[in-house]
Order: structure tokens, then sequence, then C-alpha cells
């Protein structure tokens, strides 16, 4: 299997790719690690007018400790925050995430920004990022804004980038969370998640549960209210409308997500007494 | 370059260092690099095998990491130090991690042994180790052996790990 015949272009620098994404837009698709996008336009599922390379803006990959957050450039690869002294101290459960993404060679070539473009509703670090509480920086060649993480994807595969945009950054609050955790389960022949959870001290996160990675807000509410892991956990899928795929039924989701839940709760050392 | 005229062309001139040789050819933008290998360049070691990023067979180093080379565009290597397992042999010298799957028995019909091999020349660079079963296996899982021999190929990475802290 190959792609359709396409275009490409190697941006040299991200000056270049944002005046290039100002001129053309969507006829240009940003290709960065491609270990989404490539097996995509391998199926046939996706198809571009012309990829625009960004693997020479190098310039974009980087972990940086700034005074209230840590900042992580859209480009860097996955395999570069195992081991980060930086994010090993201050953002141990990105670490976590990208510990569970694919395989190391999936893992050598697979970007941040790249995951989170790509809007999957089970990717692993967008879920730990909604967990974090993370900002995402969107660049064009006339400025830049900050959307939320949990507020990026609209739908699987679609986000609020637009056309003259391109993910630059991530920021991750600081300071992070004392207590963390990242469960997934995921099917090994398989490696995407069916149902992940992250956790960072009173935040909960959800992928595999619905269109987009959503906070679990019903755990949370429960959780400031003083309930127990059990009663939180059992609300782990409230306002969750998860898929009924080749992965799974929706209803084992569900289950899944209040185990899982209820696990990475435990796990993390949620201290909140059992009413029973 | 101007961007009065839409950017991208359909053929792209690679540059790269193939098992220490320099290479130069011009190939569809949409080729794959283990297509550019295997066709161009007739390093048939890599193989391919899922052809959907999961089975590993076409697992080649791209600057020293194991990638996938059936998820990976030939322009995207443009520049880049590629070694194959044809590259890994000094002279009638195997490379030891080509010795230890002999001594250990470590492969069978030959298929994902090329990208196996690779893979774990990229993990003893990567890992320092002590490495347990544990590592190894959850390190190979991007490696499927369709001959399912996986414990003599846990066996010799385990056993090159050891040798290595030893020597």
């Amino acid at each position: 299997m190959i792609p359709a015949s396409l275009h490409y272009h190697r941006a040299r620098d991200l000056t270049e790719a944002l005046e290039l994404r100002q001129a053309y837009g969507d006829q240009l698709r940003p290709l960065a690690g491609g270990q989404s996008l490539l097996p995509a336009l391998k199926l046939r599922r996706d198809r571009v007018d012309t990829l625009l390379d960004l693997g020479r803006v190098t310039e974009l990959s980087y972990v940086a400790h700034r005074d209230d957050h840590l900042a992580v450039g859209a480009l860097t690869r996955y395999h570069l925050l195992l081991g980060d002294p930086l994010v090993d101290r201050y953002a141990p459960l990105l670490a976590a995430a990208a510990a569970a993404v694919g395989d190391p060679q999936v893992r050598h070539l697979g970007t941040v920004g790249g995951a989170l473009a790509q809007a999957d509703p089970a990717a692993d670090l967008p879920l730990a990022l909604v967990a974090l509480d993370a900002v995402v920086v969107l660049r064009s060649a006339t400025g830049a804004r900050q959307v939320p993480a949990a507020e990026l994807a609209v739908a699987p595969g679609v986000t609020v980038c637009r056309p003259d945009e391109l993910v630059t950054e991530v920021r991750v609050p600081l300071p992070g969370p004392a207590r963390w955790r990242y469960l997934t389960f995921a099917r090994p022949a398989l490696e995407w998640s069916v149902v992940a959870v992250a956790v960072a001290d009173s935040r909960v996160a959800l992928a595999g549960m619905g269109p987009t990675i959503r906070r679990a807000y019903g755990v949370e509410a429960a959780l400031a209210e003083g309930a127990g892991v059990t009663v939180a956990a059992a609300r782990a899928d409230e306002g969750c409308d998860p898929p009924d795929d080749v992965r799974a039924s929706a209803a084992y989701r569900r289950h899944l997500s209040r185990v899982l839940v209820a696990r990475a709760l435990t796990d993390s050392g949620t201290t909140v007494e059992e009413p029973r | 370059m101007s961007i009065d005229a839409q950017p991208g062309t359909t053929t792209v001139a690679v540059t790269a260092t193939v098992n220490g040789r320099p290479e130069n050819r011009r190939v569809p933008a949409r080729t794959l690099l283990v297509h550019l290998l295997r066709e161009e360049l007739g390093l048939t070691a890599a193989t391919v095998g899922c052809d959907t990023t999961s089975c590993g067979a076409c697992t080649v180093l791209l600057d020293g990491r194991s990638v996938k080379s059936c998820t990976l565009l030939a322009a995207q290597a443009d520049g880049a130090d590629i070694r194959t397992a044809e590259g890994l042999a000094d002279g009638d010298r195997l490379h030891p991690v080509q010795e230890a799957f002999g001594e250990h028995h470590a492969l069978q019909c030959g298929f994902c042994t090329p990208g196996m091999v690779l893979a774990v020349v990229s993990l003893l660079q990567e890992n320092p180790g002590p490495l347990t079963e544990h590592d190894v296996r959850h390190a190979l899982k991007g490696n499927l052996c369709r001959c399912t021999g996986y414990h003599n190929i846990v066996r010799a990475v385990l056993a090159l790990d050891g040798a290595r802290r030893a020597g």
C-alpha cells in the first residue's frame, strides 16, 4: 500500500511553514512524525493535495522550564519525553503517557503536536495534557493564541486549529499534580487504548469514551463532595457517549471507565474514606 | 523560495547515507522508505510484512534509532544516516546482536529477523540496562515473530545485556 499521488514540500523553518499556511491553508497538510497520517494515507482513509513536511523545523523540539509552566515544543518526539529530567521532575504523567504510545519505533518518530492535531479520541499524550490542564499554543504568521488542551479537539480528527495555524507548543502549568496516575486498557495487538484514564490531583480525564478526550466531571464533583473512590468512580461514564465499534462495545467501555478510574484514583493515592 | 506558486513537487530528490555509503535518488513524493531501500537500492533485508505499522519487519535505523520504514516517506529520510541489516556486519564479522541471535537460536523462518535485530541494536543503544525479561519483551512489542519464537529472542537480548555489563 502506498499513498495516492501527492505533492511534497519540506519547510525550511517555522517562518516559512507559517507563511505557506497563511497563503495556502488546508491545501497544505502539515506532516510531523507521520505515525498516524501516513497509515491513513496508505489506507486511503485520508487524502492530501500537498504534504508540508515539518521534519526540519527542529526549533520546535524542546522541553523548557519557564516561570509557571513546563513548555514542550510541538515537534518533540515521544521518545525525547522519556528520561527527560525536566519532564521527570515536573510532569512525570507526560512521560507515563508517552511510554504508553505504540512501540519504540513509533515513539522515535511521533510528535506531541502531531498527536494533538490528529485529535484521536483514544490518544495518549492528549489525554495526559487534558488531565494536566495544559494549554496548547496555536501560531499563525500574524500571531499566536492559547487554547486549553480540553478544547482543542471538537470531533475525531477535527480541531479548532485554523488552516493558517500550526500547533507550536504545549504548556503544562506548574506546580504539577502531587498525585497522578496514567492507566490504559488496550488490546496489545491493536495498541490503541479502548479506554484510558489520567488522574492529576482532583482532575480526571478519559480517552475512548466519546468523540473527544474529556474530563470526567461526575467523578471530579463526587470527589469534591468528599465521596469515596468507589462512589466517585461509579460516575466515570456520566455524560459520556462512548462509541460502539470494532475495539469494544459502548457498554463495555462504560464498565472499563468505572474500573479504570477506581484503580487510577486508588493508585494515585487519592485518600478519601470509603463510605462503607 | 517564492510563495507565489503553491509549493510542492510530485518527485523528490533523496540524499542519504545508507550503510555508510552516500546515495542519491529521485523518487515519486509518495514513495515509502522501505520501497526506496528495496526497489531502488536493492537492499531487501527490510521486508514488508503487515504494511500497517504493526509487525516491525521493515524496521531500519534512522540516525541510530529504530523506525518502521513502511511508515516513513523516503523524502522524510533525506539527509539521514540509514542502516539496514545488510550494513551491520563488519566484513565477515557479524554484529554482536547477529552473533547472539545465532548463538541462542533466536530465529526460525527469518522473516522478522532483520527488523528484530535492528530493534535490539536500537534498544541496547538507548537503554544502558540492566534489562529484565519484561523490559525486553516490552521494548520488542513493535516486532512480531510469525513463528512465535520470542523465547529465544528474549534470551539472546538478555545474554547481550549481561555480557556488556560483565565485559
